[in-house]
């Protein structure tokens, strides 16, 4: 317990670029960053290949890739061929991370919705993309936040190797840590980290509270 | 070329119905099968046709093509002599009401959106559409207080229901049902069906309606037409017709065994003699009367039961039947119900009108017989 006093109660942690406030806006940033670039990739494509039906292969295959790919070699693999001169080496593999589990998640919803809804929709003349806008998005909205709320915890677990080559983020504090034998910043950073992936589900929890339909969450009685 | 339709709304159509004439339509898979094999009919202005069959028969199919959830391979279907083939699917859809099987109520919308989703399409001010909404939902009778639940909130009758109001917002001249009423209970079922007709018989739509209950068929049907697997259609006739003359085996087979019996709720029973002597009231027993049977009323002439002089102690049960509405079925049915054999016939407050003993039931059954 004393890492913690020791790590939280030392006024240098708390200013200039290394603190903690400064440390919290990088990773934020990284996190962010990553995710949104994967949202504009996977939510199109899965929403176009939930309605569609065609290209299911390319979903199936990035789920696989997403348990296959090591993404402390990806960091390293962009770094050499990138440098550390941007972020883009830390954002590619973050990105790539955060893809799969959007994309699967919101092609099943699209896919999953009861066919009779589908068909109901078009029976009542609206087009196909007042189909998918007006009815499929809106029954299928909770599995496409849970594909977003799991990538955006993995993300800002992740951008943790952001430290390793240099970069910033609240990994600096566990990364330095270790190499300096300084535990109780090790102890602190992934204190920090842990509470910012609690307030990244906080968040979800609410924006799925405010957005999805009571007649789809079945909320009321 | 491409001819524009004004679907059923709008001053040029408003409550006008539409005749749908099937023109050597025929339905062939890619894998060869044959789901519509060359049917022509036609489902006339204001009357329900119903299509009915086994399953595989193409009732369904034959219905989706209609409004293009499904394309004909062969001939065409016209709406009041336009091909629906040159009509943008989703604006004739929106000109023809649908209601399929399992409701298909949007679930994140309130019931009173999911009845407007038509008005809302075809660009209807919102609140002129959930006004709409709202005269629909007491058509079809459901408590306005529904309008602002969602559709898991309800059974599945009223589902249903909700599915019948939405098809209608728009005004359609054209209805389409599929199955609606096939998820439901028996008991729900039967009240939905005679919501239907009392609907039908105010709005005079066209309607086709697809069912395999050869029992809804006969029910609901201004006209039936039997279709037998692999799409072909085996007979076309009104309820009365089919029952008394089915075309061939396959139809008398599907019509079931009891169709002398289904065959008495076309013959009215109005013309059965009563007879008004047979009354008494409670103090007024007579001691000394020939009849079999007499049947007890109150001062204000309601039934009570049925007595016979051998043992007036004993009370016995009446059937009754509404003079000048119900059918022979009914009066037979009423008969059967009591130990006299004999239906009360009563009027629409109750009050017994007349009573038909065995002898007058016995001579219209033979008159109908002979049909």
């Amino acid at each position: 317990m004393n890492w913690l006093t020791d790590f939280f109660g030392n006024p240098e942690n708390w200013t200039g670029p290394g603190g903690i406030p400064m440390r919290l806006l990088e990773h934020l940033e990284y996190s962010v960053l990553a995710l949104v670039l994967a949202v504009l990739i996977a939510i199109p494509l899965g929403l176009l290949i939930g309605h569609t039906g065609k290209g299911g292969v390319i979903v199936v295959i990035s789920a696989n890739l997403a348990r296959a790919l090591p993404t402390l070699g990806m960091l390293v693999l962009f770094v050499l061929l990138l440098g550390t001169a941007s972020i883009l080496p830390v954002i590619i593999p973050l990105v790539l991370l955060s893809i799969p589990p959007i994309l699967v998640n919101t092609f099943e919803g699209i896919r999953g919705v009861d066919p009779e809804l589908r068909d109901a929709a078009y029976g009542m003349g609206l087009r196909g993309g007042q189909v998918l806008g007006r009815v499929l998005v809106p029954v299928a909205l909770p599995l496409i936040l849970l594909g977003l709320r799991l990538s955006a915890i993995q993300v800002v677990a992740t951008t943790t190797v952001a430290a390793y080559v240099g970069l910033g983020g609240l990994g600096r504090f566990v990364i330095d840590g270790f190499a300096t034998k300084e535990y109780a910043s090790v102890v602190g950073g992934s204190v920090l980290i842990v509470l910012f992936a609690l307030v990244v589900q906080l968040a979800f929890t609410l924006v799925q509270r405010v957005s999805v339909s009571p007649g789809v969450s079945q909320r009321i009685r | 070329m491409r001819r524009t339709w004004q679907g059923g709304y709008g001053p040029a159509t408003n409550g006008r119905s539409r005749v749908i004439t099937f023109d050597s339509v025929t339905k062939r898979y890619p894998d060869g099968t044959v789901a519509v094999d060359n049917l022509s009919l036609e489902a006339p202005t204001g009357q329900i046709t119903v299509f009915v069959g086994p399953s595989g028969c193409g009732k369904t199919t034959s219905l989706r093509m209609i409004n293009r959830m499904i394309d004909a391979s062969d001939g065409q279907i016209l709406l009041d002599g336009t091909a629906v083939q040159t009509i943008d699917p989703p604006t004739l859809r929106r000109g023809i009401g649908y209601v399929i099987q399992q409701a298909g109520l949007f679930p994140h919308r309130k019931i009173v959106d999911n009845v407007a989703t038509v008005p809302f399409l075809l660009g209807w001010d919102k609140k002129k559409a959930r006004d709409r909404a709202m005269e629909l939902l007491e058509v079809v009778g459901l408590d306005p207080a529904m309008a602002q639940r969602y559709p898991f909130q309800l059974s599945g009758g009223q589902q249903q229901r909700v599915g019948v109001a939405r098809a209608l917002a728009a005004d359609p001249p054209v209805l389409l049902m599929d199955e609606p009423f096939s998820a439901v209970d028996p008991i729900v079922r039967t009240s939905l069906q005679d919501e239907l007709l009392k609907l039908q018989s105010e709005l005079n739509k066209t309607i086709v309606f697809v069912t395999h209950d050869i029992d809804e068929a006969i029910k609901l049907g201004d006209r039936v037409a039997v279709l037998r697997v692999g799409g072909r259609l085996a007979q076309l006739a009104d309820p009365k017709t089919l029952l008394s003359e089915p075309a061939d085996e396959f139809v008398r087979e599907f019509l079931g065994h009891d169709r002398g019996i289904r065959r008495l709720q076309f013959i009215s029973a109005a013309g059965l003699r009563l007879r008004t002597d047979l009354t008494v009231a409670e103090d007024a027993f007579p001691a000394d009367s020939d009849e079999p049977w007499l049947l007890i009323v109150t001062p204000d002439r309601r039934p009570v039961a049925w007595v016979t002089p051998r043992r007036p102690e004993e009370r016995e049960p009446y059937g009754t039947f509404l003079h000048g509405k119900d059918n022979m079925r009914s009066a037979l049915d009423a008969a059967l119900l009591s130990p006299s054999g004999c239906a009360v016939a009563v009027d629409e407050d109750g009050k017994v009108v007349g009573v038909a003993t065995r002898e007058a039931l016995d001579e219209a059954l033979a008159e109908a017989a002979d049909v």
